[in-house]
């Protein structure tokens, strides 16, 4: 990562979109866009690669269900088979019916919560995390596009403006 | 505008002329006295025996079942004999009446989706409305052979509605007691109200619908949509109704609440499929060019969704009634356990879970042959859906997959394909005026 970047402010989404375009055709490497509300095709524009959070959930899900599963073929099958109702304990199979309320929500459960976890620690966000905000107007009605300087600062302030930004200033990158 | 591809037509054609063959054969078939009936089961024993056995080796095996349908089997009194003789002349009756209300059920589930695309307002839609249109024309034709076959019933040409047997309601308290709800007369009224009504909504929303494409303004647009918002109510009601009476009624002894839910469930996502189908195969054809794989996905999404609310509702009905075990109610499942675990058990793989994998990814949902295979095993699974609802009642262990239901799906099929594109050809496949059709050309997820 370049240690100075250029940031370019915009004021709207759709000369956002066109923008991070036109810098893309021009073969410069986005670093971060920064947006108050999530930009439709925003991803697809910079060709960032798709989610793979779904996937992880589907076997999160798995996890829960194979937890469920165990777990009352634990207790209610193998560890104390009581007759409680008329109900067969004898084979899971026989009671399964009245195991599948649980074994639905633990696969929900599971399938949610730890995709969640996921979505967090991927993300890196956690509470008393430092904000990492350029500027404080990207959280109200400003868009920012961030791309490294690497000794053409001048041709891409030129590019940006050419593209409407409304805002651009090279600055230094801490870390 | 579509035309007709001659293949196809002829495929129809030949369809139901052996379906017909084979629908006679099981008709000429069924035993017309009770020694041609046992006849007919010594012979066919062997063959039970190897069925049970492979059903058990499925693994949802219980020797229960198996012990009691031989045990069955050998007692000879005299009732049973006319009961197995009953059971027996209802076959090919059932399998006709099986096919016949599932080709109903799926232009009557695409009558429902139609209007609620039209009540939403949907932005997506539009571009299928000719599709849904020219599969509920078959609404027409299914509905008057349904309406024939229970008329047929009323006539005494077949034992499947028991409670239309005088002489079995004079012993039977239970039925006397809802004779008041299950008599013959009221039975038909009630079923030429529903008809009446869907056919009528249906033929009035495609006229508005077409009328919409040469008028200047919307007002035709708006009518269809109070017109589809009014059905939809009329629907809930009359379906509801409608299940109670055509399928819950064959066996009178039972109940089930939530039952009509069910019913719809299993005529909404077969509707459902078959618009994917249909579309899908328009869209090969070079017909529909606006019509994109988001389309496609949507119907995909909606194939997926409504397989499980149809397995979510199945379950709800089965845990009741097994966790509590009232004898009056459980027989149901008993009867569909011990002679039905193939169909049984099979219809919930290939109804939940085939789909629930199969339509689970995203990018799979845009795949035409992913939709087009789920389509097939979720509408076979239907009509192994309303087998099992059909069979147990009306023919019970005597049932086999053989000549007359593959006539009766055969016949049924071709007619289906026959008049659903005959209707396709009638007017253009792309509404032109609609409010929301630039949007649902443009639909894109």
């Amino acid at each position: 990562m370049a240690s100075k970047v250029i940031q370019a402010l915009y004021n709207d989404d759709d000369v956002l979109m066109h923008a991070v375009k036109k810098v893309r055709a021009a073969h410069h490497h986005i670093e971060e866009v920064y947006t108050p509300f999530p930009v439709h095709g925003l991803d697809k524009a910079m060709g960032l690669e798709g989610t793979r959070i779904a996937i992880a959930s589907f076997m999160y899900g798995c996890l829960g269900l194979t937890v469920a599963i165990v777990m009352m073929n634990y207790i209610m099958i193998e560890d104390w088979p009581q007759d409680i109702g008329g109900k067969p304990s004898f084979s899971y199979l026989e009671n399964m019916p009245a195991f599948v309320p649980i074994m639905f929500e633990l696969t929900v459960f599971f399938a949610a919560h730890l995709m969640v976890i996921t979505f967090y620690l991927r993300s890196r966000m956690w509470p008393f995390k430092k904000a990492e905000n350029p500027d404080k107007r990207t959280t109200d009605d400003h868009f920012l596009m961030e791309i490294g300087v690497h000794d053409n600062e001048s041709e891409l302030a030129d590019l940006l403006w050419e593209t409407g930004a409304v805002e651009v200033k090279v600055t230094e990158k801490e870390s | 505008m579509y035309t007709f591809s001659n293949r196809l037509r002829i495929g129809s054609f030949i369809a139901m002329a052996a379906g017909l063959l084979f629908l006679g054969i099981g008709f000429v078939s069924a035993p017309s006295t009770v020694e041609e009936a046992k006849a007919m089961v010594a012979s066919a024993h062997g063959d039970d025996h190897g069925g049970g056995h492979a059903e058990e080796a499925t693994g949802h095996g219980e020797e229960q079942g198996h012990g009691a349908a031989a045990a069955h089997g050998e007692e000879h009194d005299a009732s049973h004999d006319t009961h197995l003789l009953h059971q027996l002349q209802n076959r090919p009756w059932s399998a006709l009446y099986v096919a016949a209300f599932f080709f109903f059920m799926i232009a009557l589930g695409v009558l429902a989706f139609n209007a609620i695309q039209r009540a939403a307002q949907a932005g997506w839609s539009p571009i299928l409305f000719r599709v849904m249109e020219g599969i509920t024309a078959y609404l027409v034709p299914g509905g008057i052979i349904v309406f024939v076959i229970l008329l047929l019933s009323v006539l005494h040409m077949n034992h499947l509605f028991v409670w239309m047997d005088a002489e079995t309601v004079a012993h039977d308290e239970l039925l006397q007691g809802k004779a008041g709800y299950l008599n013959p007369t009221f039975f038909l009224i009630r079923a030429a109200i529903f008809l009446g009504g869907w056919i009528f909504y249906r033929q009035y929303s495609r006229k508005l619908s077409l009328a919409q494409d040469e008028s200047d303004d919307d007002s035709n647009f708006i009518k269809n949509f109070r017109w589809s918002a009014g059905f939809l109510v009329f629907y809930l009601v009359t379906e509801s109704m409608m299940s109670w009476d055509w399928i819950m009624s064959l066996d009178p002894h039972w109940f089930s609440t939530l039952f009509g839910w069910y019913v719809f469930a299993s005529m909404f996502v077969s509707g459902i499929t078959v618009i994917a189908l249909v579309t899908i195969y328009l869209k090969s054809r070079g017909y529909l060019e606006n019509v994109n794989n988001s389309h496609i996905h949507d119907l995909a999404k909606f194939m997926f969704g409504i397989s499980i609310f149809w397995t979510y509702l199945w379950f709800a009905q089965f845990m009741l009634i097994w966790y509590a075990d009232i004898p009056e109610e459980v027989t149901y499942y008993v009867a569909r356990f011990q002679d039905y675990k193939l169909p049984f058990f099979g219809m919930l793989v290939m109804n939940f879970a085939f789909p629930l994998l199969v339509l689970m990814n995203s990018d799979y949902k845009r795949v035409n042959w992913f939709v087009v295979m789920a389509g097939i095993v979720v509408l076979l699974g239907h009509y192994l859906d309303i087998f099992n609802m059909v069979m147990p009642a009306t023919v019970g262990d005597q049932w086999y997959i053989g000549l007359p239901e593959i006539g009766g799906l055969l016949f049924f099929g071709g007619l289906f394909v026959f008049w659903v594109f005959t209707a396709l050809t009638k007017a253009p496949l792309q509404p032109k005026r609609n409010p929301f059709i630039e949007e649902s050309k443009h639909f894109h997820y």
